[in-house]
């Protein structure tokens, strides 16, 4: 057996995958995959820095894919969740995967299927959470502008749900947490990062970037949302099971007024 | 005009809307093909939710309260001393697109009060929805309510342009509806369901030789009954459910427990408390009629009028109906299983997937997800303990309310929670 070495990636889903299309090319003896700038152990094993590579982290793309559709989006979501090792998980996820005839029968009593498997669920969950919960504000610019603050990193996978809705507006969806937003500017989606003077959330201060046409609107749902509850009925606990605290920044119809 | 008398507008034309409980923005498919505005998402999105727990995704507001009609249960009749509003057309599309660039929303569902007479007031809607989809290009959902009486003509033309189409019968039976609301006939409101079923079955025929033909109504229509304003039993609701269901093919029928707005004798009094429990006890019952293949008058009979509020329609029925268990759940069949208290159809399915690998046993099934405390006393499965004991349905129901958590005993809960 090779002596074991940690794989260095630089953070991005290709370059993980190019890792694991050089751990399996090359039958390394894999001891950790860990993103650039994160590197803890190099005490133990080498290091090998990993050069993202389109072509090969296709190649294992495809072959995932080809053993199941279901593991692929298991794998790509739960690598969004970043959560801490999941790349060494994911690896032995993908290993167990390549082994099985279909990759139809998973082992969901294998506690790695099942942890990644909790895992893209969870990102599922902020996925759509995401796509209800973006609310965009008109800047003077004439982009619709919203900043979100998810606990994955969700940005890629919503892309395509507002690209298909608001095919005929401008808009800028800034992830504050991991500084990058993803531009949409009526022809396609692109990555952008911002130097952000203000995180423009449902604060009661108004900013000179947007129209005061933006603050009517703003309340006019705001209204709209207090009038729709009937008071006979009001059950603050259900309310706070489906629009959790922590979402509330950002909801203009939960600002203090 | 200005935006003082638009948010006035909205404030009241939209609290005069919320009684209306669908909010459903699901089991529409129109795409974003030509690079306009919106789609509707097969599942529909919830963006908030009310203080009360029910999901926001559509703008619903009235067109205008005035109404020429006095409907007993309803804030806004003719006789009621509310504040009155009515938007123009204009403002309404306004205010979807911009709700809905902002994504507030999913789409509109545009109600109202009758203004001079049933088509006049019909003829707006519809001209609200048309300037959404064919000015604004607009592929967001839009639910319209039929009002009882408009011709056909237009209920044709309100189905090219919106998704859902709904006529609240509000009283579920004939008698009710002559004491409470006393000049409306029942054909006005059969009338557009009618219209609207049988273009919606024109549309299927048609559209399977001509690929093109437009779209009608795409997520179908729904009615909704109030609940506890005329003294009717569940056994009227359900059995008026399930004749709409059938006759007009209804994608939904909505139960609505009264909230009281109006002094009048004919109804409770304001401050009575919301039937909520009711409510979902009937939300239950029309889930077991649909998808676990339940006929109404098993549940509801000339003997049981109502249902139970201590516990779910469908122990309540197998409790009556011990001669058919217990059921061995590694050989019964789909129906059969589906009937077991505690086994929901996830369940099921999941049962009839497992048991042709091995014979399941109590282990199995907790994993599966099966409500055990319940199921017990009407099954048996792969092991030599199971409930021997020769228990009344008393004992059983007993035993069953001491093991399970208070939601189910608790008034206020208003969470749908159905069985498992
Ligand atoms: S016709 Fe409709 S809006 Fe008018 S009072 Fe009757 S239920 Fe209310």
């Amino acid at each position: 057996m090779n002596a074991s070495i940690t794989l260095i990636y630089d953070g991005s889903f290709n370059g993980f995958l190019t890792a694991v299309f050089v751990a399996f090319d090359e039958k390394i003896n894999v001891a950790d995959i860990q993103r650039n700038g994160q590197c803890q152990n190099g005490l133990f094993s080498d290091t090998e820095t990993i050069f993202t590579h389109v072509e090969k982290a296709q190649r294992v793309w495809n072959g995932i894919k080809g053993k199941s559709h279901n593991a692929i989006s298991n794998v790509y979501f739960a690598f969004l969740s970043e959560a801490e090792g999941v790349e060494m998980m994911l690896y032995t996820y993908i290993q167990k995967l390549m082994r099985t005839q279909t990759g139809k029968y998973l082992d969901y009593s294998d506690s790695t299927v099942l942890h990644i498997s909790q895992l893209a669920r969870k990102v599922g969950r902020e996925k759509h959470r995401m796509e209800a919960f973006v609310r965009f504000q008109l800047t003077k610019d004439n982009i619709y502008f919203a900043n979100i603050e998810p606990d994955f990193d969700v940005l890629p996978l919503i892309s395509k749900h507002f690209r298909d809705r608001y095919a005929d507006q401008q808009w800028l969806i800034y992830d504050v947490k991991r500084k990058y937003g993803i531009y949409y500017n009526l022809d396609h989606v692109e990555m952008v990062s911002l130097n952000l003077r203000e995180v423009h959330f449902n604060k009661v201060h108004k900013s000179d970037a947007f129209l005061s046409e933006e603050y009517d609107y703003q309340t006019l749902w705001n209204d709209y949302f207090k009038s729709t509850g009937i008071k006979s009925r009001i059950n603050p606990k259900l309310h706070t099971q489906h629009v959790p605290k922590r979402y509330w920044k950002y909801l203009s119809e939960k600002k203090a007024s | 005009m200005g935006f003082d008398r638009i948010r006035e507008k909205l404030n009241i034309l939209a609290d005069a809307a919320k009684y209306d409980v669908s909010c459903a923005s699901s089991g529409s498919d129109r795409t974003n093909k030509t690079k306009g505005l919106g789609n509707a998402s097969k599942m529909g999105i919830c963006h908030s939710y009310t203080e009360d727990g029910r999901c926001i995704s559509l703008l619903k507001i009235l067109l205008t309260n005035h109404c020429i009609y006095d409907c007993a249960y309803c804030v806004t009749r003719k006789s009621n001393d509310v504040q009155r509003a009515a938007f123009k057309i204009q403002e309404v599309v306004d205010l979807t697109i911009n709700f809905y660039r902002r994504n507030y929303i999913e789409g509109l569902f545009l109600s109202s009060g009758i203004f001079k007479n049933a088509d006049y007031t019909m003829e707006r809607l519809v001209a609200v929805a048309k300037k959404l989809r064919e000015e604004e290009n607009f592929n967001g959902y839009i639910h319209l309510k039929s009002i009882p009486g408009a011709s056909d003509e237009l209920m044709y033309e309100a189905g090219l342009y919106a998704d859902r189409l709904s006529v609240n019968i509000e009283v579920p039976t004939v008698s009710g509806l002559k004491l409470l609301a006393p000049d409306k006939k029942h054909e006005d409101f059969t009338k557009p369901m009618l219209k609207v079923k049988n273009e919606i079955v024109r549309f299927q025929t048609e559209r399977k030789i001509i690929k093109s033909t437009p779209k009608y109504a795409p997520a179908g229509q729904s009615t909704q009954m109030i609940v506890g304003a005329s003294g009717e039993t569940d056994k009227d609701i359900m059995y008026s459910a399930t004749y709409y269901y059938k006759t007009y093919q209804m994608k939904r029928v909505y139960y609505s427990g009264y909230v009281p707005v109006a002094d009048d004798a004919r109804l409770p009094a304001i401050g009575s408390q919301v039937p909520m429990l009711r409510e979902n006890r009937l939300y239950q019952t029309d889930w077991l009629l649909r998808f676990y293949g339940f006929a109404v008058n098993e549940i509801l009979n000339k003997e049981y009028p109502n249902l139970d509020m201590d516990v779910d329609p469908k122990l309540s029925w197998a409790l009556r109906n011990l001669h058919h268990f217990p059921v061995d759940v590694n050989t019964a069949d789909k129906r059969l299983l589906a009937r077991i208290p505690g086994i929901g159809m996830q369940s099921v399915e999941k049962i009839m997937k497992a048991r042709k690998f091995r014979r399941l046993n109590w282990d199995h099934l907790k994993k599966i997800g099966v409500a055990l405390n319940r199921a017990q006393y009407f099954m048996v499965c792969d092991s030599r303990h199971w409930e021997r004991r020769d228990l009344d349905a008393e004992k059983i129901k007993g035993m069953i309310l001491q093991t399970s958590s208070g939601k189910f005993r608790n008034q206020y809960s208003n969470q749908l929670s159905l069985f498992n």
